[in-house]
């Protein structure tokens, strides 16, 4: 990819993260890593996002937040998961209340594995969830177009 | 009296890295009452002793939570060896309060652009996170991690500092700690930031001492009220430790004490690295928790007064592990604070008391 074709608004929920994933998600916007070079903004509003990125694993109470978050943006959209307990639950996913990784839920595009994910690891995550959000977009405009 | 309204606020919000989530009771712009409702970030980890031993489940322990993360290790590395009665070497003891610190000022410097990106002083934000990355770069070079580091363990810690390399540690902070004067003074004098800051969302001492607040919640509504004052592990050995206070209890001062409550850890890593004995950094621990001992301990985290339960049975499981944090005990502060504020002051009450959800909710 030499240059992005869009700058991806992102939007961060936390499920039932420990936090540490979703420090390093706000270290990536800050002057080391500064994910703005790239074109991509935090945003607070779902229907302004591309990209959902959710930290730590699913439980009762969240799961229709989660679900409420996911129906509200707007397509294309792309889901990726950031740590273990996204991926699959980790630690945590013995504990009563844990249902598992975010896949629990939603459908997700992009893995980011790690305890807690490097900053690095995000922002090859986002990058890599990118491409994935071009090929979404471009199947998009096809169907669109069979359909008219 | 204008006609009430009740605005849902979170769990899912611009200015919250975490969910909680309130119902604000409103009549016009006023908050009357503000009711919280908690349980997203609930897994239920203290249950998990019954599957994993009390070696193992140091590394749970300190996946309650990310900004505390050593904290959270320490005491339950603390309690563990109250109940296997361990004495553990002095050099330990020193290089985890050193830990400890560091992870008061970046637990510190994390809020401090927090409450800068809620009353919207963007570039303020970006500064005091460039700022907490040296310390995460001290982290890193002396655990491998940034956030989590599963450097303490049941008997001592896991990795050495050399006195060389906590020479170079005290030139780092002495580094940080002068462009920090910088940021601060943006904090403390700046007429802008501090419109947005004093008089809002006051908790008298009174009702601090009664709600029995804790942590900087509580010292900046003057209650001089500090676990480490009471010398638990390498703090016994300070000179002499007086905790930060401020009478106002409003926002300013909360801002207040954690601004100089940076600047005093970095003073504590001081004296202790001139102190740091020689030796051993860990003991082997052998055998089980007896049946029926059980224990308290408490130490002081970055947010305030964090207590530890254990129960032992004889094996190498627990009976019961039990952590009651200090978020959890400063939400009935914050409802009191929040009830007479403006709308638009929400945000900034609730980032005042420095919430840690994932420690609460566990």
């Amino acid at each position: 990819m030499s240059f992005a074709t869009k700058s991806p608004w992102i939007i961060h929920y936390a499920a039932t993260s420990c936090n540490g994933c979703d420090i390093e998600v706000l270290a990536c916007l800050t002057p080391l890593y500064d994910v703005e070079r790239f074109g991509i903004i935090n945003s607070g509003n779902p229907k302004h996002a591309d990209i959902f990125l959710v930290t730590g694993s699913v439980n009762e109470q969240n799961l229709p937040v989660i679900r409420q978050i996911y129906d509200q943006m707007l397509e294309p959209k792309v889901v990726v998961a950031i740590g273990i307990c996204a991926t699959s639950g980790g630690v945590f996913r013995e504990c009563y209340n844990t249902y598992g990784g975010v896949d629990s839920a939603i459908p997700v595009d992009v893995y980011v594995p790690g305890c807690a994910a490097r900053p690095q690891a995000i922002i090859d995550g986002v990058v890599t969830a990118l491409g994935v959000l071009d090929a979404k977009s471009a199947a998009f405009a096809q169907s669109k177009k069979e359909a008219s | 009296m204008g006609k009430r309204t009740i605005i849902p606020f979170g769990p899912q919000h611009p200015v919250l890295p975490e969910p909680v989530h309130l119902d604000l009771v409103l009549e016009d712009e006023i908050v009357v009452a503000a009711i919280p409702q908690i349980g997203f970030v609930h897994r239920g980890l203290e249950k998990l002793v019954e599957k994993r031993d009390y070696n193992q489940f140091m590394y749970v322990a300190e996946r309650i939570c990310g900004i505390c993360s050593f904290g959270h290790s320490l005491g339950y590395a603390q309690t563990i060896e109250a109940l296997m009665d361990v004495e553990i070497p002095k050099r330990a003891e020193y290089l985890r309060v050193i830990w400890h610190e560091l992870s008061r000022i970046h637990s510190h410097l994390l809020w401090l652009g927090l409450v800068a990106d809620g009353f919207g002083y963007e570039s303020l934000f970006m500064h005091t996170w460039r700022l907490r990355e040296r310390v995460l770069d001290i982290f890193e070079k002396t655990t491998g991690g940034r956030v989590i580091f599963s450097a303490c363990t049941v008997g001592g810690v896991v990795h050495d500092i050399e006195n060389s390399e906590l020479s170079g540690i005290v030139a780092v902070l002495d580094g940080l700690a002068s462009e920090y004067a910088e940021l601060s003074g943006a904090f403390l004098k700046d007429t802008s930031v501090n419109n947005r800051l004093v008089g809002v969302g006051v908790l008298t001492k009174e009702q601090a001492y009664d709600l029995s607040a804790v942590g900087p919640f509580g010292r900046a509504s003057g209650l001089p009220y500090d676990i480490r004052s009471i010398g638990y592990g390498g703090y016994a050995d300070l000179a002499n430790f007086v905790p930060v206070t401020s009478p106002a209890g409003d926002s300013y001062a909360r801002c207040e004490v954690r601004v100089k409550e940076v600047l005093a850890s970095i003073e504590i890593i001081k004296e202790l690295v001139a102190k740091i004995p020689a030796g051993e950094i860990a003991v082997a621990v052998k055998g089980a928790p007896a049946a029926g001992s059980q224990v308290v301990s408490r130490l002081e985290q970055p947010r305030g007064e964090a207590f530890y339960y254990a129960k032992g049975n004889g094996t190498k499981f627990l009976d019961r592990f039990r952590v009651r944090t200090p978020t959890s005990i400063n939400i009935p502060g914050m409802v009191t604070a929040l009830a007479g504020c403006q709308l638009a002051d929400v945000p900034m009450i609730v980032l005042t008391i420095d919430p840690c959800i994932s420690c609460t909710e566990r």
